[in-house]
């Protein structure tokens, strides 16, 4: 199973993303990771994301969840507890995970991505025949 | 800083104190690790306004919008629902947890009067906004002056 654990990179709630490029400010979402028998599931909020901005991508073993969020509100504020603003976090996973069969779906603010495992590390079953 | 509001902080503040009494001794320990650990506010909730509404928005990531129940009473607005937990698969092994499941119900003050025939309420990627009228005696009133 060790082989298979998914370990996040640098943590940090809202940090811009480059210090000298860009001030933008990106909120690391959070994320449930399970391991079923043939994939590994990972479950993200992303509350206000839009669903046509969402840019999921993997790459030399670095998944990448990136979102746009819309930011306008109506009126002044008078009350502040949260903040929009784009989510973006990676994780690194193993580069033998079925890139080709991956899912990804998206509803009520939150983001269910289906990462399958490769025929290796599928647990396999053995008969065992008695004589 | 160009447009600190004294009785605006001072207003945030009592908010403050009230949300942080609210819990006191009931439960809190259950409450504090609800959407995630550090929060134990659930849902996060910004209350804006206009001269005509109150906006009250509250992010609500994997709550079906047709069971958020939203209520009124004077000036008070109450928002609950339930995050169902997904089902746990045979064998499954968890890597990393946090998201929190369960029912939640919160009320927050609203900053004056509405009429409750006109509130509306819609529910868009996880983003719930509630649009509450104010009372048409509440609504700031503009008065032409004549200059005889």
């Amino acid at each position: 199973m060790a082989a298979n654990e998914v370990a996040p990179n640098v943590e940090r709630n809202v940090r811009p993303r480059e210090e000298t490029r860009a001030f933008e400010k990106y909120l690391k979402p959070a994320v449930n990771i399970i391991e079923v028998e043939d994939s590994l599931v990972l479950t993200a909020d992303l509350p206000g994301a839009g669903k046509e901005t969402l840019d999921i991508n993997v790459e030399k073993g670095i998944l990448t969840i990136n979102a746009g969020v819309s930011t306008e509100a109506p009126g002044r504020p008078v009350y502040t507890e949260f903040e929009l603003a784009p989510y973006y976090r990676q994780f690194q996973v193993p580069e033998s995970l079925n890139n080709e069969k991956a899912r990804a779906e998206y509803a009520d603010g939150v983001l269910t991505l289906r990462l399958a495992k490769p025929e290796a590390a599928k647990p396999r079953k053995i008969q065992v025949t008695g004589g | 800083m160009a447009n600190w509001d004294l009785f605006r902080e001072l207003d945030n503040m009592r908010r403050e104190i009230d949300e942080t009494f609210r819990n006191y001794g009931l439960g809190r320990s259950m409450a504090a690790g609800f959407l995630s650990p550090a929060r134990n506010r659930f849902p996060l909730m910004n209350v804006r306004e206009d001269s005509s509404n109150i906006y009250v928005d509250a992010l609500v990531p994997g709550v079906d919008p047709n069971g958020i129940d939203v209520s009124v009473l004077r000036n008070a607005v109450t928002i609950s629902g339930e995050r169902k937990s997904p089902l746990d698969e045979k064998g499954q092994v968890v890597h990393r947890s946090e998201l929190g499941f369960g029912k939640f119900s919160r009320t927050i003050e609203l900053p004056g009067e509405i009429d409750t025939e006109k509130i509306t309420a819609q529910s868009i990627n996880g983003l719930l906004r509630v649009t509450l009228a104010k009372a048409e005696h509440a609504k700031p009133k503009k008065i032409e002056v004549k200059l005889s």
